[in-house]
This record gives C-alpha cells, sequence and structure tokens, in this order.
C-alpha cells in the first residue's frame, strides 16, 4: 500500500537533538506515528494477557482492514508488542507457556474444526504449537563436528612468516660461512676416484655394488616410484591413527630405514675404487 | 604561507584517487583501514592475492609447528629463494664448455671471485637446493606417518611424488653446470645408470646426453631443462599440488 508515511515530528525533532543520527531518527519518528495511528484506531500495542489471542483477533481485523502488517501469525505480533515493553523479543518461558496453555484451551473449548478429534488425542491436535517451548538447539541436526578454526590472518599468515625468514636467515648464514665446491675444470679424460653421484643417488649408485645395473637403476627406482604412487590406493585402511596403522607405519619405516642406510653408505662408508672404508680411519670420501 | 597538510590530510590524498581504488579491491583493508575485527581479518584475506592460497579460515591444529614441522611450506619457499638466486646467476653464466671455450667453468670462477656477492649467491643456490631435497622427502614421510594421503588426498599424494621426482630432477640438472670434475662425473655415473633402461636404454641416453657422452652438448642442454623446462612443469604440478589441498579439504587430520 502506497501511502504517504507520516513522520511524528515531536519525536524525530527530539531524536535529533538527542544526537542520533537523520535515518534513525525518521525510522524512529515513523514508527511513533505508526503507532499513535494504530493506537486512534482502537488496537492493542502493549504485551497481551495470556487470554488475549481469543478475544481481539476479530476486533483488530476489523480495525486494521487490509493493512498487511496485520497478517502476521499471532506469536509474531505479540512479540513484536512485547519489544515495546521488557527486553527485546523473547518471550519468557512463562509468558510462552501461557500462550500455548491458552491457545490449547481455545481449540480444545470447541474452536477447533473438528472437536471429535480433541478428545482421541487428548485436545493436542495441533501439536505443532509446541514448537514453541522447543529449544532451538533441539531442531537444529548437527551432521559433522564443526572445525576448530581460526583466522588464516593473522595466525597462519604470521607463522609462514617467521618460517619464511627463519629459512632466510639460515640459509643466508651458513652460506656465508660455508663455500660451495667447486673442483677443476671437467676433464672426460680423468676419473676422479672414487666417482659419486650427488647424495640423493648415493642410494642408487650402493645398490649398484651389489645389484645388476639394469636392476639397480632401472627398475628398482621404477618400482619404487610406482609403489609410492600407488601406496593410497593400495592401503584400504581408513584410520589416520598410528596404533591402527602398524603394518603402514612398518612397511614404510622400513624402506625410508632401508633408503637411509644405503645413501650413508655410500656417502661416508665408500672410498677408493668404492671400497668399503671408515670415515674415522680413512677419512672422509664425500662433497656436497 | 601555505598551511602544512596534517598526516590525516596527506593520508586521505592518497587513498582517496582513482588509482589507489584501482589497485585496492573495494573490500580492501588498504581502502577501508583495518580493525582488529573478525570482518576485517576475513576481509584481509579475501583481498588478497594469497586467497588463492589460503582460505579465510584454517584449521587450529594444522598451525602447531609439530604437525607441519612447516615443511611444504619450507619446500615451496626454497624454491622460490631458489629462483630468485638462480635469476641472479643466470646474469653471469654462460652454458658453453669445449676446448677454447669453457665459459662455463670460468664464469663460476668469476662468480666465487670477482663478481660482488657473486659467492654468497652461489652459495645459497647450492645449499638451498640440498635443503630443499631434504625438506621435500621429509615433507613425504610427514604426510605419510600422518595417513595424509588417504581419500580424498590419494591424487595429490601423486602429485607430490612427482613434485619430489621434479626436485631430485633439478637438483641434478643443476649439478652438472658448475662443469667442474665433481660436476661431470657425478653425472656421468648417475646417467651411466640409464643406458641400462630395458630395450632403449642407448636412445634415452643419447637424448640425455646429447650424445654418446657427457659434452658441451650435454652442458647446454641440461642448462636448458634446469633453467627452463623443469621449473616450468614443477609450478605447473605446484599449482595443481596446492589447488588439491584446498580442494580435498585443507590440512589434514587431526589425528
Amino acid at each position: 500500500m502506497a501511502e504517504e508515511v507520516e513522520v511524528d515530528q515531536e519525536v524525530y525533532d527530539e531524536l535529533i537533538a538527542a544526537g542520533k543520527s537523520e535515518r534513525i531518527a525518521r525510522a524512529k519518528a515513523k514508527a511513533a506515528a505508526m503507532r499513535k495511528k494504530k493506537a486512534a484506531a482502537g488496537e492493542q500495542m502493549g504485551p497481551r494477557e495470556a487470554s488475549a489471542p481469543q478475544a481481539p483477533a476479530p476486533k483488530a481485523k476489523a480495525a486494521a482492514g487490509a493493512d498487511a502488517a496485520e497478517g502476521g501469525a499471532v506469536a509474531t505480533k505479540s512479540r513484536s508488542g512485547d519489544g515495546n515493553g521488557a527486553g527485546n523479543g523473547a518471550l519468557t518461558p512463562q509468558e510462552r507457556q501461557a500462550r500455548v496453555a491458552a491457545a490449547l484451551q481455545q481449540k480444545g473449548g470447541g474452536g477447533g474444526p473438528q472437536p471429535g478429534r480433541s478428545t482421541k488425542l487428548g485436545g493436542q491436535d495441533h501439536t505443532h504449537r509446541l514448537l514453541a517451548m522447543v529449544p532451538p538447539t533441539g531442531i537444529q541436526q548437527i551432521r559433522g563436528k564443526q572445525d576448530d578454526k581460526v583466522y588464516t590472518w593473522p595466525h597462519l599468515i604470521t607463522a609462514e612468516f617467521v618460517c619464511l625468514m627463519a629459512v632466510t636467515a639460515v640459509t643466508t648464514v651458513f652460506s656465508a660461512l660455508v663455500n660451495a665446491p667447486l673442483g677443476d675444470l671437467a676433464n672426460a679424460n680423468l676419473t676422479p676416484d672414487p666417482s659419486k653421484a650427488p647424495w640423493y643417488f648415493m642410494g642408487l649408485q650402493e645398490m649398484l655394488r651389489y645389484l645388476h645395473p639394469m636392476v639397480a637403476g632401472v627398475t628398482l627406482p621404477t618400482v619404487f616410484l610406482v609403489g609410492l604412487m600407488a601406496f593410497p590406493f593400495m592401503d584400504k585402511n581408513p584410520s589416520v591413527r598410528p596404533e591402527n596403522r602398524k603394518t603402514a607405519y612398518t612397511i614404510f619405516t622400513f624402506f625410508l630405514v632401508f633408503w637411509a642406510v644405503l645413501t650413508m653408505a655410500g656417502s661416508f662408508f665408500r672410498g677408493p675404487g668404492f671400497n668399503w672404508v671408515w670415515p674415522w680411519v680413512d677419512g672422509l670420501w664425500f662433497t656436497l | 604561507m601555505s598551511k602544512i597538510p596534517s598526516p590525516t590530510d596527506v593520508k586521505k590524498r592518497v587513498q582517496d584517487n582513482v588509482i589507489w581504488r584501482s589497485v585496492f579491491r573495494p573490500g580492501s583493508i588498504y581502502r577501508k583501514g583495518y580493525r582488529d575485527t573478525s570482518r576485517d581479518r576475513a576481509l584481509a584475506a579475501m583481498n588478497n592475492v594469497l586467497y588463492h592460497l589460503h582460505p579465510v579460515k584454517v584449521k587450529r591444529h594444522g598451525l602447531k609447528l609439530t604437525y607441519t614441522y612447516c615443511l611444504g611450506g619450507t619446500s615451496f619457499f626454497l624454491f622460490i629463494l631458489l629462483t630468485v638466486t638462480g635469476i641472479f646467476l643466470m646474469f653471469f653464466y654462460r652454458p658453453t664448455a669445449g676446448a677454447g671455450s669453457e665459459f662455463a667453468f670460468q664464469d663460476m670462477q668469476n662468480l666465487d671471485q670477482t663478481i660482488q656477492f657473486g659467492a654468497l649467491v652461489r652459495n645459497m643456490h647450492r645449499w638451498a637446493a640440498h635443503l630443499m631435497v631434504l625438506t621435500t622427502f621429509l615433507h613425504m614421510a610427514r604426510v605419510f606417518y600422518h595417513g595424509a594421503y588417504k581419500p580424498p588426498r590419494e591424487f595429490n599424494w601423486v602429485v607430490g611424488v612427482i613434485l619430489l621426482l621434479l626436485t631430485l630432477l633439478l637438483a641434478f640438472t643443476g649439478y652438472l653446470l658448475p662443469w667442474d670434475q665433481l660436476a661431470l662425473w657425478a653425472v656421468a655415473v648417475g646417467t651411466s645408470m640409464m643406458g641400462y633402461t630395458p630395450v632403449f636404454g642407448q636412445q634415452v641416453q643419447f637424448v640425455l646426453l646429447g650424445g654418446v657422452e657427457i659434452g658441451p652438448e650435454t652442458l647446454l642442454r641440461w642448462y636448458v631443462l634446469h633453467v627452463l623446462l623443469l621449473p616450468f612443469v614443477l609450478t605447473i604440478f605446484l599449482a595443481v599440488h596446492f589447488w588439491r589441498i584446498r580442494k580435498d579439504g585443507g590440512i589434514s587430520g587431526p589425528l
């Protein structure tokens, strides 16, 4: 309904004088004007009595006519009414109980469409009215457990920044103190003894000592890599708890230790001719 | 006498113009200002390019240092550090070898002796490379022990293994570039095994070395692999890796 909305000038001026913003003052003044209008039409605005829903319904309808606000449910209307008086909107348990009791009484008292059913269900055929008494937590269904989360900024970003600074500092300081090796010019006719691969391939070179190059250099690395990639598809155990994953832990740890031992053996315990040496006796043949 | 503008005026003038507003998005804290509220914390994440990497909120347990040990992040950061130091080194390095034109080795000597910060940057590049291999490897072990490869993260584990392999290849190709005895013979040992690939071992070795044995062609070939092809491929897989972390529900766990 596109009618001119009146503004209660007195309330408006008062609020402006009290330092409220123009927007808030206007809204409150509008509401005040509407209250006055409705009061003049004889509509009840204050907190209702427990028995209220029975009586004023026809009267209000007649007075407000096509007023859209009047279409609201009983609960909505009286709640906004309460907002005028005591604390905001929410009904006290006593009020709510009284409301439900009144509603049930009204239905059970003969106003209902099927009086016969009310005896069958003990006067509680309109069970949805009871929702007013159910606490919200009883209605919401919480499926998954809520994650305990924190804001990326500042928590994660700060941690990452500290980590970044630490890595930069460690790398810079270490680089200032320790020089990278640089040997003589490459010479294809002068084979150093021993010739060693970079440390991350020392495991392979060590295996080369015991196995045919095709097995140690091609087959086994391929099997390792494919096995590593296929692991998640072979491990059907859904648990992530260490105590439930003893087999997986054992297999992985075995390969990890196996690989570490091979790498260390090749790096530190192999000397001239790629023969076994004790680094504390014969010295170290290892360059990073 | 003109009045000296107050800091507030200056700030307003700097921020209240078309250029500033074009740089910072409407919700940006650089436009709206920042107060330490939940809303501004969320906006700080949302109006930042890092929003591609991080969601607004993350699981609290993932922040514990003893959960991730920061290994994946450190590997990524080392990759960036290696890119930066690597670009510096590229200004002074020519991948050329052979009698009369041993530029690669000469450039290494120049880097170590005459170029300002040359030795430091070269050291950083080498040590960071070793460290990256180590952190990537440890990251994989950490992910395994936390069962973080389990559904729905199986594919990201596979991407991770590929990234580990690419990291090893990057380190290995870089190992040849100084063109000293250490480099030549370490690579000779590594590549001799490739010749044993069943059926087309000789062909594999020939393609990788650019000849029947390691020579100037190998140096150029591995240089291009090291500075262009492998970083390019690694970056693509890295993007997929990070994207899948978020799509698969962020960090795994808690245990």
